[in-house]
């Protein structure tokens, strides 16, 4: 074996041009298969990890009905009221808490500064529906809602487009020329599966965005969370028949309405990025099967050019065996050189695509060990037509070979 | 003395589309271990076919091939190659080197196919090269020799795993008659000093008087089978001078 290695290797670098060109097939394919693969995890996780802050018990209740989101848009809709909410509070069983929610876009002033971003309005367990930490200062609380309350807590994107270094607590800001007083700072929550910034939001009592920003009755978008992860499709079902039951529906009316477990809301991006992921992989695997026929193209070549090499070797005394294995082993030492290539080109690109496109990353040492494996298996299903047609040559025509 | 070769009654017969062609019609001889045979005869008297045959890289259609008391007719092709790699040597007319390969390595390439290279025949390599004065040229490259020095190359290769039978195809036949002569003294050689048998296949009757024994084929039968007058005696062999035209 040492012998017919040595053979393999000899071949390969008679030709360096051609071998390389060869390997760069391979190279780009294996290459291609890591950077994609880890990419594809890297967002995975990242999913993954934003899923556990979303809290796995948070329900999100919107009124307006699937059904009709397409036809009739948002606007003007006024179907849930805060009444509702408390309705949900109270008589749910499996629901535990509920925040009511309102939400506009709208410029924030503090100084001769000015930002524009979401100005949410929350009920007092929003925090703990979210599972959301407070950095400095304190949350939202019964009261603040209502006495509809001119205060407002920040999240870190506003923190740092309005204060900079300074500390916010007990500074005012100015939403439509009406002044509201600091009383807390959010923890960093960063991005949502969808890509939103989670901290660029100001949050208020709801009771005070409704009269004092919006001049508006109804509620929004409506948080609650469910009395454990488990619990949430009953959750689900009391909160639409308390709702359906409040608002009068008959039987045959659709809801108007919507309730959704942010889980499944999640997974479904999960399926999403895991979709990608596969997609992703299988098309640099494209790559990699057009580096095999390109392995395979030369060692045909190679083969016929050296047939009279073959036929003074089984004059000789080599078998179809040594033969076979001598071009198996050329074709499998070329994939596998563009396979360990590939493997550093790979983590080279996915590390700069993770820096540069400050996209995360993630390399595992088993995605490695399977884009190297495939390229050998690659080096040897492609090579061993070209192998088995060499070794089968008949010594005498070989010999004559010109 | 020991037969090496005992050919019984061998056919082969080609089928060249509709047409079958009888390539050997029925040859049978023996070689004695030692001896020295001139294989000649015009194209197409079946001289090349049964160089394949005694060289193990074809099989006969029909009859008995005995190398060294065993029948070889019906072997398998990797019984075959086993056989070439350990009974046979091969001298061709283009001396047929591994080119890109050391003289060195193109000599040991027989025993990489055996699976041995030991101490032994590492001596016994050095030993042939220096018989044949290739000592110098070991780390050379065939393109880098003359003629002379590749067929000598080729002739090393094809003892050096110490074979019952040397079969030589034409090996003069790329040479001019100086060096031919100086191969043709390296076979001799090889035959008088190492007992080496040797089985050579030439249309050149000059060539042919440095054997023993001459063959004679015409359509792929024996016409004469006559020891060689010595070069010495200064008179061609009937059989040579039959062909000599």
């Amino acid at each position: 074996m040492p012998a017919l290695f040595k053979i393999a290797l000899r071949a390969i670098l008679r030709n360096k041009m051609r071998s390389s060109l060869t390997i760069l097939g391979i190279v780009i394919g294996v290459g291609a298969v890591i950077t994609m693969v880890s990419i594809g995890q890297g967002a995975k996780v990242m999913v993954e990890k934003q899923l556990e802050s979303l809290g796995t018990n948070v329900l999100i209740i919107i009124p307006i009905s699937t059904a009709h989101t397409a036809a009739r848009g948002t606007a003007g809709t006024i179907t849930l009221t805060a009444e509702d909410a408390f309705a949900i509070e109270k008589e749910c069983s499996a629901v535990s808490y509920v925040s009511p929610g309102i939400r506009t876009t709208t410029q924030v002033v503090f100084g001769n500064l000015n930002w524009t971003t979401s100005v949410s309005g929350v009920g007092a367990d929003y925090h703990i529906i979210r599972n959301w930490p407070m950095e400095s200062g304190r949350f939202i609380n019964q009261q603040d809602v209502n006495i509809m309350a001119k205060i407002c807590v920040l999240g870190q994107t506003v923190v740092t487009n309005l204060f900079g270094t300074l500390d916010p607590i007990d500074k005012w800001i100015r939403v439509n020329n009406v002044p509201f007083k600091v009383i807390g700072v959010l923890s960093a929550k960063g991005e949502s599966p969808t890509g939103q910034d989670q901290d660029d939001v100001v949050l208020m009592p709801y009771t005070t965005v409704q009269r004092k920003i919006m001049g508006v009755t109804y509620i929004g978008v409506t948080l609650a969370s469910s009395v454990s992860a488990e619990a949430r499709f009953e959750a689900i079902e009391q909160i639409t028949s308390l709702l359906r039951q409040r608002h009068r529906l008959r039987p045959n009316e659709e809801n108007d309405f919507t309730v959704i477990s942010q889980v499944e809301f999640a997974s479904t991006i999960m399926e999403t990025s895991h979709t990608m992921t596969v997609l992703l992989g299988s098309i640099a695997s494209v790559s990699l099967i057009v580096g095999g026929i390109g392995i395979m193209n030369i060692m045909l070549v190679s083969t016929t050019e050296r047939t009279r090499e073959i036929g003074i070797r089984m004059a000789v005394g080599a078998r179809e065996k040594d033969i076979l294995f001598q071009f198996l082993t050329e074709a499998t030492v070329l994939s596998s050189i563009g396979g360990v290539v590939g493997i550093i080109l790979g983590v080279v690109l996915s590390k700069m695509i993770s820096y540069y496109g400050e996209w995360p990353s993630l390399l595992s040492p088993l995605s490695v060990a399977v884009a190297f494996l495939f390229s050998n298996m690659v080096g040897i299903f492609f090579g061993y037509y070209p192998a088995r047609k060499a070794s089968r040559l008949n010594p005498i025509d070989a010999l004559r070979y010109e | 003395m020991q037969d090496i070769v005992s050919l019984e009654t061998i056919y082969k017969i080609y089928q060249m589309g509709d047409v079958q062609v009888t390539a050997l019609n029925g040859i049978s001889m023996t070689i004695k271990k030692g001896e020295f045979v001139a294989v000649m005869g015009a194209s197409g008297s079946g001289k090349s076919t049964l160089m394949n045959i005694l060289g193990c890289l074809d099989r006969p259609s029909k009859g008995k091939y005995y190398l060294e008391g065993v029948d070889v007719s019906q072997f398998s092709k990797n019984e075959l190659a086993d056989i070439r790699n350990k009974k046979l040597g091969f001298v061709f007319q283009s001396f047929n080197l591994l080119s890109r390969t050391t003289v060195l390595e193109n000599i040991e390439l027989p025993l990489i196919y055996s699976k041995k290279l030991s101490r032994i025949d590492r001596d016994r390599i050095d030993q042939i090269m220096a018989t044949l004065g290739l000592m110098e040229f070991q780390r050379h490259y065939p393109n880098q020799l003359s003629g002379g020095q590749q067929q000598r190359v080729a002739i090393a290769r094809a003892i050096v795993s110490n074979p019952a039978l040397l079969l030589a195809d034409e090996p003069t036949g790329n040479l001019d008659s100086v060096t031919s002569t100086e191969v043709m003294n390296v076979l001799n050689d090889l035959n008088h000093n190492m007992g080496i048998t040797i089985v050579l296949v030439t249309h050149e009757s000059d060539i042919a008087k440095h054997a023993r024994r001459v063959v004679v084929l015409k359509d792929g039968e024996v016409l004469s089978d006559t020891p060689s007058l010595s070069s010495a005696s200064g008179s061609y062999p009937p059989s040579a001078t039959f062909l000599h035209h």
